[in-house]
């Protein structure tokens, strides 16, 4: 149903290719075509139209840039459009110059608040070194209190709480013990209410009132749809709205809610949450959203969380080992683990783009994932380091124990000497030598050393070639799996052409890279 | 900042438009023309009824150019027929099973409205003089448990849950499943955890809870139903796909629907689906719930009669 946006586009501008000027009717059809996936991204029908007008203006006007690809230019034009919007980047929670700072959330029921204060406290605590104090101030849902405390407990954050009183002494007196206990930041975690219920709502203003929170954060599911014009105009009209949180991006809502709040409330999202743990808070990127709504994938995301996770010295050692043709099978595992490591694959593909709507079609799912491990693990150690062993009862036992087929042993060993074979043409070549360690490291994650996606330079070893080419992609692909699968073949850069404008370019090169976190499959299963 | 401050100003003029364009664009002696259609659209579209709204307004352009609509009576009438044809008929309770009692199963991703459907699920069926027991296998959300227990006292049911943090659902759905059959309730309503529908893992971890039930009571769950937030755009389409496709959904619960949300997503989940909406919810309180009602539904998205303007 989501086709992505730069399918779309690639078929309404199929006569337009290579095209240089964008022309009164070619763009009204392109316009049509944003619109629609703007609208199904849940971006609300007025602000949809509006920014299709400005993109009309813009992408005709004068600013027209000579020799680029019309559709280029055109998508170009509307991202560019939506990150202006949702921007500007940097966006804060500003301190009281006089402590206690006192944040408000306030949301809708089921929003995320409650977490969300969790995950605040956290990152005030850990980032900002700052002594925050969390008041159950929601009386009213069952446990609500019970779950900030136990979440309190879970961020070593003392949570306040008055046994049935209401809001207002809660906080006035939440704010007053802060004083006194010396926390510099106070985070009240109020009822959901929906807009429309009007004593609430005249509950939490008035609370607002007696209080007077320096910051007041509106929390809003990603999933909303385009509703969320009306509730926030009700939530900012009561309250004095400073800044919003946009929860749940961690599912595929393209999240188009976050242009229609930032139109209606002109504040800025401060932060993202992205999981239920209390360490899923991450700040807010109009490029990425930007992106994202317009179904062209999270390509920088992915880029960043694989420069992240991906092993440095793993990845300098699975290179040399390729090029210097002493590459094994056991190798091939710890690849296909590396791989692994970024997450589930739906994910993993979903952030790119020309994919990401796909990817739910694809047999490139975690099952398929599991099967392909359980090749391996089936192995024995001595056969991984030399897969000359293999011969055809070794093959049926490793079909046994994995629970399938020796077709697939069969199949797996091909893609093996495929891959070989590849890497040492490209030894040959003098590829190894030309690059620098750096360089190789770099080109194993599918990145160049300037920040840039890649192009030929990785060659076989990039990460795109994993996907395509001969790494981990002839793993998952060949047998027809990913069939129709926009990757181009021999490791070529699936990200080439179709990333979206602005990102990379206006990109600086991600922080320092960290040691992949150790995390343990329990803590990642939820 | 010249666009945020123009964008805002047309977005309050949105709500006005909306607001009496429901009561306004249908209030009689209106032409049909390229304003009208241009409003219908924004109405369609803004109840969330996704590409459908494009759909119904070619449609009608269609009709209109053949002489076929002759002014706004028509088109009023032609979509709500349009609308009723796509989401018919109304629902029902589900009947007991022959023995034991009826178990069913509730899901849906983080904070739709799960476990206050289940009260207010067990409060209709309590009504109705039936037995209930609740089965609290949401053993992940901090303090779930506690909450759904608030709940059974309220409500005057049995509740089986664990006491500890993190113990494995199926394994007090299984101990739900068989209390409820040993001490001869009439209904089971069993819990979940909130998850996303992008996450294989745990919708592994529903089809496991749902096979274990099997083995408690035969042929468990009965019904699995699927609880959307009406506040909800597109994705709740995706979701029921998702969720169906783990766990072979029998019936949607669409919570939340007391705001200004129309939660026209079903539409998109009918055309894709054809699951049937079974209740709806419309508050916080144990009696704010009620069996769907296609005609009511409806009505909050294209008003009927002329003149009135929307039911309350
Ligand atoms: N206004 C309104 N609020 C509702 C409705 N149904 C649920 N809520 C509220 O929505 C919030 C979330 O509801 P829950 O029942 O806890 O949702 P859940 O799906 O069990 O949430 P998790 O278990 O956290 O995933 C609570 O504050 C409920 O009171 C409804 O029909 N209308
Ligand atoms: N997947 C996901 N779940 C979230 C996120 N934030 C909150 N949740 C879940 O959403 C549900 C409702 O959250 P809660 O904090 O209780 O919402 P509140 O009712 O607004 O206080 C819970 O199940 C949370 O675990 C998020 O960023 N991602
Ligand atoms: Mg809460
Ligand atoms: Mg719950």
């Amino acid at each position: 149903m989501f086709e992505s946006l730069t399918e779309r586009l690639t078929s309404s501008f199929a006569g337009l290719r290579g095209r240089k000027e964008l022309t009164a009717e070619n763009v009204e059809e392109g316009l049509r075509e944003v619109r629609q996936a703007l609208l199904e991204a849940d971006v609300h029908f007025r602000v949809a139209k509006d920014l299709v007008e400005k993109v009309r203006e813009r992408a005709l006007g004068d600013e027209r840039i000579k020799g680029v690809d019309a559709s280029e230019q055109f998508v170009h034009a509307f991202h560019q459009e939506l990150v202006e919007l949702m921007g500007p980047e940097d966006a804060r929670i500003q301190f009281a110059s006089k402590p206690p700072t006192v944040i408000l959330v306030a949301g809708l029921q089921g929003a995320g608040k409650t977490t969300t204060c969790a995950k605040l406290a956290k990152l005030l605590k850990e980032k900002h070194q700052k002594r925050p104090l969390l008041v159950a101030a929601d009386v009213k849902r069952p446990a609500a209190i019970e779950q900030l405390r136990v979440m309190g407990e879970r961020v070593g954050v003392p949570v306040h709480s008055v046994e049935g009183a209401a809001p207002p002494l809660v906080c006035t007196s939440g704010v007053h013990r802060a004083k006194e206990e010396g926390h510099d930041v106070v985070i009240l975690d109020t009822a959901g209410r929906l807009h429309v219920a009007e004593e609430l709502m005249r509950e939490v203003g008035g609370l607002a009132r007696e209080v007077k929170p320096d910051a007041q954060v509106l929390v809003v599911d990603a999933m909303t749809g385009q509703d969320a014009v009306q509730s926030a105009e009700s939530f900012h009209s009561e309250l004095e709205l400073t800044g919003l949180i946009l929860t749940k991006l961690d599912g595929d809502a393209r999240g188009g809610a976050a242009v229609s709040l930032k139109a209606v409330t002109g504040c800025p999202v401060l932060f993202v949450g992205t999981g239920e743990k209390v360490e899923d808070l991450e700040p807010f990127h109009p490029d990425r959203m930007a992106g994202r709504i317009l179904g062209m994938g999270d390509v920088v995301g992915l880029v960043e969380k694989a420069s992240q996770e991906i092993d440095e010295r793993e990845a300098q050692d699975t290179y040399e080992k390729m090029v210097m043709g002493t590459f094994t099978l056991e190798d091939m595992l710890a690849q296909l683990r590396m791989m692994r490591r970024l997450g589930p694959m739906k994910k993993v593909l979903g952030m790119m783009p020309g994919i990401g709507g796909m990817a739910k079609d694809l047999d490139i799912d975690d099952k398929h994932m599991n099967r392909l491990e359980a090749l391996f693990t089936s192995m024995t150690p001595a056969e991984r380091l030399q897969p000359g062993l293999l011969d055809m009862s070794r093959r049926r036992r490793i079909a046994r124990g994995s629970g399938q087929e020796v077709g697939a042993v069969n199949e797996l060993l091909k893609r093996f000497k495929d891959m070989k074979k590849l890497m040492k043409q490209m030894g040959k070549m003098g590829m190894g030598a030309k690059l620098g360690a750096k360089a190789k490291r770099d080109a194993l994650k599918g990145m160049s050393a300037t920040g840039e996606l890649a192009g030929d330079a990785g060659g076989a070893g990039g990460l795109g070639s994993m996907l395509g080419g001969g790494g981990l992609g002839s793993m998952l692909g060949g047998g027809g799996d990913m069939g129709g699968m926009p990757v181009p073949p021999g490791g070529a850069n699936p990200f080439e052409g179709n990333r979206p404008m602005g990102s990379s370019s206006t990109r600086k090169r991600p922080a320092k890279r960290k040691k992949k976190p150790k995390r343990s499959r329990k803590g990642r299963k939820r | 900042m010249g666009v945020l401050a123009r964008l805002a100003a047309r977005l309050g003029r949105t709500r006005e438009a909306i607001g009496d364009g429901i009561s306004g664009l249908f209030r009689g002696g209106r032409e049909i023309d390229a304003a009208l259609f241009n409003e219908l659209e924004e109405l369609l579209w803004t109840s969330d009824l996704g590409p459908i709204a494009g759909e119904l307004c070619e449609e009608l352009k269609r009709l209109h150019r053949r002489g076929e609509l002759k002014g706004e009576e028509d088109v009023r009438s032609h979509l709500r027929k349009e609308l009723s044809a796509r989401l018919d008929e109304s629902a029902e309770d589900p009947p007991q099973p022959s023995a034991g009692p009826l178990i069913v199963l509730i899901v849906g991703v983080n904070g739709s409205g799960k476990t206050t459907s289940i009260a207010k699920l067990a409060h209709r069926f309590t009504e109705q003089g039936k037995r209930v027991l609740l089965g609290a296998a949401d053993t992940f959300r901090a303090a779930a448990a506690d909450q759904l227990e608030v709940w059974a006292e309220r409500n005057g049911a049995d509740i089986v849950r664990s006491h500890k943090d993190g113990a494995d659902p199926a394994s007090v759905a299984f101990d739900a499943a068989k209390r409820g059959q040993e001490d001869g309730a009439d209904i089971v309503l069993v819990d979940t955890a909130g998850r996303l529908h992008t996450q294989r893992n745990l919708l592994e971890e529903l089809e496991k809870v749902r096979r274990v039930l099997g083995k408690a009571v035969d042929g468990a769950p009965h019904e699995t139903w699927l609880v959307l937030d009406a506040t909800n755009g597109q994705n709740a389409v995706q979701q029921a796909k998702e969720f169906t496709s783990a766990v072979e959904v029998s019936g949607l619960v669409l919570a939340k629907l007391d705001g200004t949300a129309r939660g026209g997503a079903v539409f998109g989940i009918r055309d894709a689906l054809s699951l049937p909406v079974r209740y709806v919810g419309t508050g916080e309180s144990l009696g704010d719930l009620d069996l769907f009602d296609p005609g009511a539904f409806i009505d909050a998205i294209v008003p009927e009669g002329s003149g009135e303007g929307p039911r309350a």
